[in-house]
């Protein structure tokens, strides 16, 4: 079964459908014969012959590559080339075409595959639940524009992000507010926190506030309740007074904050606008604002799609191509959502578009010569896409066994004691008995008790415990007076031997107890 | 008075020495806690001095006054960075008052036990003056070495565990021969274990090196315990055998805590070897690790008046240094000027268990902004500056990253992870544990080389300076 890669033909599109490493996975895990047009890779950094290493045939001419393919993979949708012919009518007849397709804003498109009978699997319409997020591409692009949104704002900023003490003095810190907090948004809050900046967001849903602070930020609420959380992790359009009281938000944080990075989306509605012209007037000379929600019009009235423009020294950066600036990364992530996209279809061998399946479905745009978009409603739960997977803790079945193991040498070593001690209860006089019950009791009583003094009153225990333990000289009082018979107490060695203990322990006792009393009376608030 | 009510009296005091540990729990209650343990104790020794075999208050009334004066005289003279000494004196009395309260016991003419509960009483008495010998010559070799009368290094026979062993056997056989003697015949077995038990203190404390100078005094506060305890087991005294065992699990626990932040075992610390005696020691890693970077401490007044949020992690050096009073008034200019500042205290920083804890509040540092290892790890990365006086291996990264290192394990102040650090030091050493720190060759860290005392006067009066001018 042959897949076809094509070169992108949007002027200044760098991204490729499939790097080399993606290839490799094609051929040897999903077992395809893969034909890619000479040059597709080469803004991306991936050479012909990097590619043929990896297992493909590349072929030098656009129709070469199409001959015979089932399976076309490619960035953008399909366009009319320079030559005149419109990419979708070269595909071949019943082929299948997965790439971005946009089909709300592309119906002529569905149109033209319609009538070569395509099947298309438009990857912006992969639902966004938990079980696609391997082939959800808008993710991992809007993963890439987060970070470089950073970046270029980084770029165009005069000052460092983090802040530094250094020896000619400090350095501030920036400060950037970041609105959204979707996957761009948190990549962007990542970047920014991992280059020292101090980074707040906002965003209205509620829930994402966990994530956000997860990221090292501050989350930004408005004294007002109302949950912005609307389907497919998406938000929805907020009520008047929400917005009013956003908006004075944003004013008042746009005179701090040096750069401000918007993500904000709502499906179907276009990009709302967030940042005014009385917010802009309230940003300093040299403050970014960078809008990520350009193609959809803008989050920033000021903004130009695909433009840097300044007004009265904020720059306004409005790129609409932030992932195709990162070219590389983004083709690799591409290819792995397709990789993994084709896997989920059976790979080669079983190949099927499977309407059933809930994700095929979702996306499946036109087939056999129909358009099927948009798919017949399915009632799904939302579910909030996680950030950046955050990785699962492995050490927790190891320390459960760790703990289970201590249980099970806890419980035996009391087994033993215990017959221990009932084998000693069986000889020893009730005397003894009695006086060992005690010791054990105290040592338990001891033990509880010490665990719950504070590390920094070590010491004064210690001295505590010293004093407490001259109790000794109870054992010297008792000795003292034993011995009636002789003349002089003083030539008696059990007399003469329990006054140096009761000495000794006196010395203790007061000695303990009294610096102590010194120690304890430092520690003040 | 009846025997009756000496025993419920004997359970008053225990529950007030109880009551007096769990006092320590905090700052708050602990000096009710101190209040408790005297009020036990002067219950017990009214009661006992009561009891109608008490009659030779001759010799009692001025051994007592001798006894409490001596006491008073030590506790208003000790200094503070001298409480490892003091604690270590005393305990070493614990041992000597179980030793000769064993032997008296042996020789008092008004036992009449006999036959088990005899054997019992006199292996009672063997054991008890057994643990009472080795506490007391072991808490005088530590007190040598807290002085510095004996050196603190590590020092011991060859094979010393086999030595170790052979004694351990040795009293056991004349344990063996001790009882079941008429008359108190077996005195000489006992007097000969006693030399031996002392020799066994003062090998096994000698071999000890100095920064594991805690676990050691821990442990010879649990011994005073057991000793206090089996000497309540000798007597039939059940008060004795409850502070006993009071004493000796708090100073086991104190042990267990201060092994934990070592990361070694107990038996690793009393019988291993490590400490001044490696070999693979300094000097092997330091051409590696490239440059240090020396301030002055007129450099460092002004990182640390930049500073907002500063942590202080003080060691062993601050105490030796006695800079703490001068460190406080440093912390309350930089207050002044609305600096965060806060102490962070390794379990095992100084030579005794919360040593450092007690030096701070000396110098008047409230104790809230005193925290403790756990509390404060996770703060350092957001933390701007981080003052390193006089302490080495409780900052030594090695410890998480470098398998290879002697202490690797060990928890650490991980203070690297903070903007800057400013560690001050006599000279470029290594630690106790003789291994090179990693930290000092971090870019972001400057040395401030010196007496950390001379080093913090003149950072305060850099920064009364810059108070004026301003």
């Amino acid at each position: 079964m042959k897949v076809a890669i094509l070169q992108e033909t949007l002027p200044g599109e760098r991204r490729v459908a499939a790097t080399p490493a993606t290839v490799e996975r094609l051929v040897q895990k999903l077992f395809f014969d893969v034909a890619i047009e000479s040059g597709a890779g080469d803004a991306a950094g991936y050479s012909d012959e990097q590619y043929s290493q990896a297992g493909a045939q590349v072929e030098s001419s656009l129709d070469d590559t199409l001959r015979d393919a089932q399976v076309v993979l490619k960035v953008l949708a399909p366009r009319l080339r320079s030559d005149g012919r419109h990419e979708a009518e070269l595909l071949p007849q019943l082929s299948t075409l997965i790439c971005f397709i946009w089909p709300e804003q592309n119906t002529e498109l569905l149109q033209l595959l319609n009538q070569r009978q395509i099947t298309t699997l438009a990857m912006d319409k992969v639902p966004r639940i938990t079980r696609a997020q391997k082939l959800d591409a808008l993710s991992s692009m809007a993963n890439i524009a987060g970070y470089r949104a950073v970046i270029e704002a980084a770029n165009l900023f005069g000052r460092f992000f983090t802040g530094q003490m250094t020896a000619a003095g400090k350095v501030p810190p920036a400060k950037v507010m970041v609105i959204g907090a979707g996957v761009a948004g948190l990549a962007a809050i990542g970047a920014a926190r991992s280059l020292g900046a101090i980074v707040r967001a906002f965003d209205t849903r509620p829930a994402v506030k966990e994530q956000v602070e997860s990221m090292g930020a501050e989350f930004l609420e408005l004294a007002f309740d109302e949950d912005g959380t609307g389907q497919g992790g998406y938000a929805k359009v907020m009520s008047d007074e929400f917005i009013a009281a956003e908006m004075a938000l944003f004013r008042e944080q746009a005179q701090e904050v040096d750069v401000i990075i918007t993500t904000a989306l709502i499906p179907g509605r276009g990009a709302p606008k967030l940042i005014l012209e009385d917010c802009l007037d309230q940003l300093k000379p040299g403050s970014i604002v960078v809008d990520l929600a350009a193609e959809a019009g803008g989050n920033c009235v000021a903004t130009k799609p695909g433009e840097l423009v300044e007004r009265r020294g904020v720059h306004i950066v409005g790129y609409t191509d932030l992932p195709s600036r990162l070219a590389p990364t983004a083709s690799q992530l591409y290819g792995m959502n397709l990789f993994h996209f084709l896997s989920d279809l059976g790979g080669a061998n079983d190949f099927q578009i499977d309407l059933d399946d809930q994700v095929v479905r979702g996306s499946l745009v036109t087939y056999q010569g129909e358009t099927t978009y948009p798919p017949p409603a399915v009632e799904h739960p939302v579910e909030v896409l996680k950030p950046a997977d955050l990785p699962e803790n492995p050490v927790l079945p190891r320390a459960e066994a760790k703990q289970k193991k201590k249980a099970i040498r806890g419980a035996l070593v009391l087994l033993f004691g215990s017959c221990l001690l009932l084998m000693l209860g069986a000889v020893a006089p009730s005397a003894f008995v009695a006086h060992l019950t005690v010791f054990i009791l105290a040592c338990f009583v001891g033990w509880q008790v010490v665990w719950n003094v504070t590390a920094a009153l070590h010491t004064p225990l210690m001295s505590v415990t010293n004093a407490i333990s001259g109790i000794i000289i109870l054992g010297g009082m008792m000795q003292i007076s034993g011995s009636a018979m002789t003349v002089s107490p003083w030539t008696d060695p059990v007399t003469l031997l329990g006054a140096a203990a009761i000495l000794l322990a006196t010395i203790n006792i007061s000695g303990g107890f009294l610096v102590t009393q010194r120690m304890l009376k430092m520690f003040t608030k | 008075m009846s025997s009756e009510l000496i025993t419920v009296a004997y359970l008053i005091a225990g529950i007030l020495f109880i009551l007096s540990l769990g006092g320590l729990s905090s700052q708050q209650s602990a000096k009710r806690g101190n209040f408790y343990g005297i009020a036990g104790m002067a219950l017990a020794m009214a009661v006992t001095a009561l009891h109608p075999a008490v009659t030779g208050y001759a010799v009692l009334v001025p051994t007592i006054a001798v006894g409490g004066f001596i006491g008073a005289i030590l506790a208003a003279r000790v200094a503070m960075t001298s409480m490892p000494e003091l604690v270590a004196i005393l305990h070493s009395f614990v041992g000597a008052a179980a030793v000769l309260v064993g032997i008296a016991s042996y020789l008092d003419p008004h036992q009449s036990q006999q036959g088990v509960a005899l054997l019992i009483h006199e292996v009672e008495v063997f054991v008890g003056v057994f643990i009472g010998a080795v506490t007391f010559t072991g808490s005088v070799v530590a007190f040598g070495k807290l002085r510095g009368t004996i050196g603190s290094k590590a020092w011991s026979l060859p094979g010393r565990n086999y030595w170790n062993l052979a004694m351990l056997a040795l009293a056991g056989y004349l344990g063996t021969q001790f009882v079941g003697q008429e008359n108190h015949a077996g005195l000489s077995f006992l007097l000969l274990m006693t030399a031996l038990a002392s020799l066994f203190g003062v090998l096994m404390v000698m071999a000890i090196g100095g920064a594991d100078m805690p676990v050691v005094v821990s442990m010879l506060n649990s011994y005073s315990g057991w000793a206090a305890a089996a000497a309540g087991f000798m007597l039939g005294n059940d008060l004795l055998i409850i502070t006993g065992a009071l004493v000796g699990s708090s100073g086991a626990i104190l042990s267990y805590i201060m092994c934990a932040a070592m990361n070694r075992s107990f038996f690793n610390v009393i019988f291993g070897s490590f400490g001044g005696s490696s070999p693979q020691s300094s000097g092997r890693t330091q051409e590696e690790q490239g440059e240090v970077e020396a301030v002055t401490s007129s450099e460092a007044a002004e990182m640390l008046g930049d500073a907002q949020n500063i942590v202080i992690v003080p060691g062993y050096g601050m105490a030796v240094a006695q800079a703490q009073s001068p460190l406080y008034e440093v912390v309350k200019k930089l207050r002044a000027r609305g600096a965060h500042i806060r102490f962070a205290i390794h379990p095992v920083a100084g030579r005794l268990p919360g040593h450092m804890n007690v030096l701070l509040a000396e110098a008047k540092v409230p104790y809230d902004i005193v925290l403790e290892m756990d509390e404060i790890n996770d703060d350092f990365s957001e933390t701007d500056l981080v003052l390193v006086i006089g302490a080495n291996d409780i900052v030594n990264p090695s410890a998480l990253n470098d398998v290879g290192s002697p202490i690797y394990g060990m928890p650490v102040l991980e203070c690297w992870k903070a903007k800057q650090t400013i560690v001050m030091k006599r000279s470029l050493g290594s630690g106790y544990a003789g291994i090179d720190n990693p930290l000092f060759y971090e870019t972001n860290n400057r040395m401030l080389f010196g007496d950390a005392k001379q080093n913090i006067e003149e950072i305060l009066a850099e920064l009364q300076q810059v108070a004026q001018a301003a």
